[in-house]
């Protein structure tokens, strides 16, 4: 269906993205490798590194099924109320944790469910004796949950609301009770995602370091992240950082591979009147109250932690802190870097998209353009595993003969930044271009609308609002980094998180919460730009 | 052919910087932690002082923390634009001399006062600080008096402590019960664990569990209290003083070999352990001058805990058995 | 009078399925392609509108040779079951479209499309939006803009099933209104042998991805002899 120009023009396209990738990664892995170290001080593969690979995948397969077993009935309870008061602000709630430095996070999390927190003191108050702790296991799990689990339930709404709006009134008209839709027509669309969003929650999870520390309780609670930076940081050890990030690579590489054969994707049919969803469904009493109380629980388990930062967020003197020459500064480069991540994220995902689109057209793919097409696939999505500290140490490296790093410090960040933003992109991106395709495709062809005509008319106008929701997912994430820009550390290179940490490391506690709760509104204000337009498809 | 457009560009770059260089008056580039140079740090008040006395312009390059300060020279080896680092600790020492890039200061440095006498011919101490528990006299009446209380105390009263892989405070108490516990250390590790909140990747996350109210102690330093005295008017905070002594951080400065004016290097030095660097100090940094300062410390230092006793081991030690030290803590820490 | 459209020894295999088309369709006629579901009449349409391209054979429609072309090359126009229209334009674009994709419009499209508009029966209809159409008012507005497409060739894959029967019969009616004035060459895929008696001229019968037979639709309504088309005529 596509012109064979156009065909081109994607292959050409991925191509560039692919390589642009591999050069991007592979680049600084080969350099470290080949660094010279006289004797590699320790066997890689001893008792230690099983046991903290054990731990690593097993923290990680637990935290992803509960942050999505939490955000099955959320995102289904959120589809099932077009009309819950204050919904659009339940949805921009979700975008936050995103944003937010890990640290600010976990704090935040410990002022509700720390040893001194809200909860414990209402248990202690009930009668019990010690606080219940959440150190170790649960609290690692609990926190990543608390990231994970909107970032899940966000996807999983939208698949739900690809959903025709006849098969709601189709079930209406069938009868259907609750079960039988939720069998039917809602787990059907939510099974065709949940392998995706699983897999990156996944890698987040396995990849996660602070809060493995912080909450874990001990070094029983290591991941290999920890040891890759140990080995790069502490005992400056390349190669084997670079072999422990393969190991950590390959793992979760089969992990992903088995979650795939489980719930093989099926194809995103279905296309709609392009009329706004009713739903029928979920009018009995018992449903409301179930409904209900899901949203509000989980508005509440993510609102409290979030409370709790603004809380002591506003202890700070706010203005005095926005007004610092050393926060403009900070808020500048953050934001600077962020747009640059945004959009560099969102046109290698466009290309991305665009040749899998040309693979699929091909009338008969060789072997050739299948495995590019999943090789493509796979890499957009893998990347999440390379750990910005192998990344940022490597190019350091190669850029060291260049000149002052420190010039090229921030076009490095943002670029890390927007590999670190792909998997998420892409996640929001090629489900809404492909429902988009198959809407408007052969229509398109027929006509020959195509090129800047096709994009102007018929793609951005569809597209604005999941390419807005994608944008802003990139550059929350990006704000809230911290990692990449750890090495390069000069004055030029202040981001706000970075901001927030040298506050920290310098006493001023004040300071960072409040640098923290001003993060934390710039995120929501990314959130309602994500969001935007979702108001008048209500009324539509 | 990238290879070529690569180094043509480094060259023309190298010659643009160079050019712009000489047309500027000399200057000399520090490395050092990122809170030395931040608003509120040492930075630029030494800075400014320093600049007076030299005719010369000083350029601060701020990474994470010491660690990551020898890192980088090591990423950078003798390329490195670095006439001075400032901001390794003892523990350090070996490891970076190993390196082959600093150079013998050669100066008289008898100004120099840290317990322990701590000397050596190529770092210069410009502050030190001895570890210490920091405890929350609002929640703690009893703050253990000694390392073995603290290890057999009620573990119903935790502490936050740092990882001795990814912090310097974490191997500073590694250290510390080493030079107590000796072979000893993995079964008081073993007992510790169960009095153990937490163990953070760094002294940061420790701290703010600290001030939030989570932990009533966390491992920090003696001098940690003066800061919440000055600048908070409080004494809310106090270090524990331990009766077996504490482990001392040293933090040194040293000069590098290819420093392109090593007589403006030697002379920050010099300046480094002068009252003029060393007045800056104890309320910027937050530690112990290294050497005379021209007035008396606040009123807050005088309050802080004097050890009766220095421990410190050999760096040379400490590189030989960090990794071995480390893999028993894990074992010791790991077991339930 | 030349033929319309041409498939000449046309084979495609698509997965397990293979599809062996020959056959001439006459200018100036609607044909009817009809089979039993799943016998191959869209991929036939397909291959002559161009999302399909045939492994051997060639497609030539109206004298040319269209084997390799892209869709939009082909002197054709197109009308589907649904998703004729772009949701989130008004009528007025999409009918003007089907003049220029890039919407470069001349004062006479602007009269061309609002008449083509009037002439489908949804005059004042400019500025709505195909969420406030039913699914006939949809339909026509796919064909105001065959209209002013001048395309020499329509084809239509089911384009009235999914409307009731009596709208059915009135859009039937448009379309042969609209054929007699244009005098194009109509292909029309449907599984109704009602439909064919009332649109068609000429009929193919598509079985298992082959032509079973090719002639006037008088002539295929009558035919009980090939079992095929009995059982597909009497079902």
């Amino acid at each position: 269906m596509l012109t064979h120009a156009e065909r081109r023009r994607g292959i050409a396209c991925g191509l560039t993205s692919f390589l642009g990738i591999a050069l991007f990664a592979g680049a600084p892995i080969a350099v470290l490798l080949s660094w010279d170290v006289e004797s590699t001080q320790t066997r890689l593969f001893t008792a230690y590194t099983w046991r903290i690979l054990r731990f690593t995948l097993w923290q990680a397969v637990l935290s992803t099924t509960l942050s999505i077993a939490f955000a099955i009935p959320v995102a289904l309870a959120l589809a099932r109320r077009p009309h819950f008061p204050g919904r659009l602000w339940i949805v921009r709630l979700m975008a936050l944790p995103m944003g937010l430095p890990v640290l600010i996070g976990a704090l935040g999390l410990i002022g509700i469910w720390g040893r001194q927190g809200i909860i414990n003191s209402l248990l202690l108050k009930l009668g019990l004796e010690q606080p219940v702790s959440i150190y170790g296991l649960s609290g690692i799990l609990l926190a990543h949950v608390f990231f994970n689990m909107p970032l899940a339930a966000r996807l999983l709404l939208a698949a739900l609301e690809r959903l025709p709006a006849e098969y709601w009134l189709l079930s209406a008209g069938l009868g259907m009770k609750p079960l039988s839709v939720f069998r039917f027509i809602e787990w059907p669309a939510v099974q065709r995602v949940i392998p995706g969003i699983a897999g990156l929650i996944f890698m987040l999870c396995a990849t996660s370091f602070t809060l493995v520390l912080v909450l874990g309780g001990g070094p029983a609670a290591t991941t290999l992240e920890v040891a890759i930076y140990q080995s790069l940081r502490f005992d400056f050890d390349p190669p084997r950082a670079i072999a422990l990030a393969f190991l950590q690579i390959g793992m979760t590489a089969l992990i992903l591979l088995v979650v795939i054969t489980l719930f093989p994707a099926l194809d995103d049919a279905g296309a709609t009147a392009g009329r706004s969803t009713r739903r029928f469904d979920g009018r009995t009493l018992p449903a409301l109250f179930w409904d209900v109380l899901v949203i509000l629980l989980a508005t509440a388990f993510l609102i409290l932690p979030l409370a709790s930062i603004v809380t002591a967020g506003l202890g700070a003197n706010l203005w005095s802190l926005v007004t610092s020459a050393a926060f403009l500064r900070a808020a500048r480069t953050s934001f600077a870097i962020a747009l640059a991540a945004g959009l560099l994220t969102i046109l290698v995902s466009l290309a991305i998209v665009a040749a899998r689109e040309a693979v699929a057209d091909m009338k008969r793919p060789g072997r050739t353009a299948k495995g590019f097409s999943a090789l493509l696939g796979g890499t957009s999505y893998l990347v999440l595993l390379v750990p910005p500290v192998v990344l940022g140490t490597g190019w350091f490296l190669m850029l060291r003969p260049l000149g002052d790093v420190a010039r090229f410090a921030p076009a490095l960040v943002a670029a890390i930044n927007a590999l670190m933003a792909l998997p998420f992109v892409m996640r929001v991106l090629a489900p809404a271009i492909e429902t988009h395709r198959k809407r408007t495709g052969r229509l398109s062809a027929s006509l020959g609308i195509s090129g800047l005509s096709r994009l102007g008319r018929i793609d951005l106008p569809v597209l604005a609002k999941p390419l807005l929701t994608a944008f802003s997912f990139a550059m929350a994430l990006s704000l809230g980094d911290l990692g990449a820009v750890a090495l390069f550390g000069s004055s030029d290179l202040t981001t706000l998180p970075w901001l927030v940490y040298s506050r920290l490391s310098s006493y001023r506690t004040n300071d960072a919460d409040g640098l923290a709760l001003i993060l934390g509104i710039i995120c929501l204000g990314l959130a309602m730009l994500g969001t935007a337009g979702q108001r008048e498809a209500k009324h539509g | 052919m990238r290879r070529i457009a690569l180094s043509i560009f480094a060259a023309a770059t190298g010659l643009f910087l160079s050019v712009s260089a000489h047309a500027q008056e000399k200057t000399l580039t520090v490395y050092t932690y990122e809170s030395f140079v931040s608003d509120w740090g040492p930075g630029p008040k030494v800075k400014e002082a320093f600049e007076k006395t030299c005719a010369c312009k000083v350029d601060f390059v701020g990474v994470a923390d010491g660690v990551a300060l020898l890192t980088r020279l090591k990423l950078e080896d003798e390329n490195t634009d670095a006439d001075i680092a400032l901001g390794l600790d003892t523990n350090l020492i070996s490891e970076a001399k190993a390196t082959g890039l600093f150079e013998p200061h050669g100066l008289d440095i008898s100004a120099v006062k840290v317990p322990g006498n701590y000397s050596d011919d190529t770092f210069i101490p410009y502050d030190y600080g001895h570890f210490a528990v920091v405890y929350d006299t609002k929640v703690m009446k009893n703050p253990p008096r000694s390392l073995k209380e603290l290890v057999d105390g009620d573990p119903s009263q935790k502490i936050a402590i740092e990882d001795p892989r990814t912090s310097t405070p974490g191997l500073g108490l590694l250290l510390w019960m080493k030079s107590v516990y000796g072979d000893q250390a993995p079964e008081a590790w073993a007992k510790l664990k169960n009095r153990v909140l937490t163990v953070t990747p760094g002294w940061s996350e420790a701290y703010g569990l600290f001030t939030k109210g989570e932990v009533p102690m966390v491992f920090s330093y003696t001098t940690s209290p003066a800061y919440h005295m000055v600048e908070e008017k409080t004494d809310r905070y106090q270090a524990a003083s331990f009766s077996e002594g504490h482990y001392i951080q040293i933090e040194v400065g040293g000069m590098l070999k290819g420093s392109s004016d090593k007589d403006l290097a030697r002379q920050f030095l010099k300046f480094m352990i002068s009252p003029e660097f060393q007045d800056v100090i104890p309320t910027t940094n937050w530690m112990m001058p290294a050497a005379e300062t021209s007035e008396p410390l606040p009123e807050a230092f005088g309050k802080l805990v004097q050890p009766k006793k220095t421990f410190l081991m050999g760096s040379d030690e400490i590189a030989k058995n960090r990794q071995a030290w480390i893999d028993e803590w894990l074992t010791a820490m790991s077991r339930n | 009078m030349a033929d319309g459209i041409v498939l000449e020894k046309v084979e495609l295999r698509l997965g397990t399925r293979d599809f062996r088309f020959d056959c001439a369709l006459p200018a100036g006629a609607v044909t009817a392609v009809t089979g039993p579901s799943g016998s191959g009449k869209s991929t036939l349409l397909n291959l002559v509108a161009g999302f399909e391209t045939p492994d051997r054979g060639r497609v030539v429609i109206a004298g040319d040779d269209a084997t390799d072309k892209h869709p939009s090359e082909r002197p054709v126009s197109l009308i589907f079951q649904d998703n004729n229209l772009f949701t989130h334009l008004d009528l007025f674009t999409n009918v003007g479209l089907g003049i220029s994709p890039s919407l470069k419009l001349s004062a006479e499209d602007w009269k061309a499309i609002s008449e083509a508009l009037v002439r489908v029966g949804l005059g004042g209809f400019d500025k709505r939006m195909p969420g406030t159409l039913s699914g006939g008012e949809r339909q026509r507005a796919a064909f105001a803009r065959t209209l002013v497409r001048r395309k020499p060739v329509l084809l239509m894959d089911e384009p009235f099933a999914a409307l009731d029967p009596g709208l059915r019969l009135s859009m039937a009616n448009l379309l042969l209104d609209l054929h007699r004035e244009t005098r194009n060459t109509v292909l029309i895929v449907t599984h109704d042998p009602d439909e064919v008696g009332r649109l068609a001229e000429h009929a193919v019968f598509i079985d298992h991805g082959r032509i079973l037979l090719q002639a006037p639709a008088k002539e295929f309504l009558g035919r009980r002899d090939i079992p095929a088309i009995a059982d597909f005529l009497s079902g």
